[in-house]
């Protein structure tokens, strides 16, 4: 899941100072279920901005409208009457969800209202972790479902560095050593064998090749 | 009605709407410019509704749930406390005074209790100015016209 955070308030009220109708435009997909840009959020949001404006004798109008996902285009499409009575769109989508929506209604400004953190999963109510780097070169089977270039602060092939403690990363914030784990699951699952090779150095191309794309016509397998 | 100052009280059922009943029959006497709206629960009320109560002007907004671990839906309350104080801050960073929402916890008991928060809370807001987003200028979701 992309997992995303609000913005501040004062900055997200800052960036639709000067507009008068403003569509705020919530995602139903993973922005949601982080708690940040379902509608319901995206209602609470409106009526904050709208008090705010109004206390300092601005005039806003606000309109809320949800999609499924604003990362396919045929629901960025469903905006569009809304888009249309809109100076300006705040968006709680992710950072996708804000430029489909810039590249569908090139005509009006679109203002991201979260941020867009990570691929991550949830780890406790209300907390999400991230697990995958998108490096484009899963190597998974080999590290017994452990991601060392995703958990290892080091992103290092060939662990563990001996920097780690207690099981602890020496980076600190209580960090698991990802190494330690990779080498537990191993010899539960006792296939420590596939440590015994020296792997070969990342392969970042596939994550540093500009926009990526996967599917029909993208993806090298 | 007092026309001074108007303050919303969200009173769950269980617990504070039936405190609120009790302080009538006990004639404990509370400020008539208190609103009180019944709930089935206050962890039923949403963000949207309190931040709604003061788009609409009024001018102090409190919850009031029961007792901590005796919700009759668990944990409602806790929820419902959790929520304040998030829309507290949200207040401030909003431009009003987080002091004009307030979350109390009581049971159904407390009538006597329910006039003295009822007392504490009017008294707060009346050292505070009126809400600057004046009654019955709101115009929910919009500009006029």
């Amino acid at each position: 899941m992309i997992v995303t955070e609000a913005k501040s308030f004062v900055l997200v009220a800052a960036m639709i100072t000067g507009f008068r109708r403003v569509l705020v435009a919530a995602c139903a997909g993973c922005t949601a279920v982080c708690g940040v840009g379902g509608e319901r959020q995206a209602g609470e949001l409106a009526d904050a901005l709208r008090l705010h404006a109004r206390l300092r004798g601005e005039v806003l109008d606000t309109e809320v409208r949800g999609v499924t996902r604003q990362c396919e285009p045929e629901f960025v499409a469903e905006l569009a009457p809304a888009v249309a009575r809109a100076e300006a769109v705040l968006t709680l989508g992710c950072g996708v969800g804000a430029q489909f929506l810039a590249e569908h209604y090139p005509g009006v400004p679109v203002l991201p209202g979260v941020n867009t953190r990570f691929a991550g999963g949830l780890a406790a109510p209300g907390v999400w972790e991230e697990r995958c780097r998108l490096c484009g070169d899963c190597v998974l089977y080999l590290t017994g479902g452990v991601c060392p270039r995703t958990r290892c602060a080091k992103g290092i092939m060939n662990g563990p560095c001996g920097g780690a403690a207690g099981g602890l990363c020496e980076v600190g914030n209580a960090t698991p050593c990802a190494w330690l784990l990779i080498w537990e699951r191993l010899e539960r699952l006792g296939r420590t064998g596939t440590l015994d090779e020296i792997g070969p150095p990342p392969d970042w191309s596939g994550a540093q090749a500009g926009p990526r794309r996967s599917g029909k016509g993208g993806g090298v397998e | 009605m007092n026309p001074d100052r108007r303050i919303i009280a969200f009173c769950c059922y269980n617990c504070a709407y039936a405190a609120a009943d009790l302080a009538g029959a006990m004639r404990v006497p509370y400020d008539p410019g208190v609103a009180v709206v019944g709930v089935p629960c206050t962890g039923a009320i949403e963000a949207a509704v309190v931040l709604g109560a003061f788009e609409e002007g009024a001018d102090g907004v409190f919850v009031a749930g029961c007792l901590d671990g005796e919700c009759r839906y668990k944990e409602g309350n806790l929820r419902a406390r959790e929520r304040v104080a998030g829309l507290q801050k949200r207040l401030a960073e909003v431009g009003l005074e987080p002091g004009r929402l307030e979350m109390y916890q009581l049971s159904a008991a407390m009538g006597t209790r329910f006039g003295e928060i009822v007392a504490e809370f009017v008294g707060r807001i009346k050292a505070l100015p009126p809400s600057r987003l004046g009654r019955g200028a709101a115009v929910k979701g919009g500009v006029p016209g």
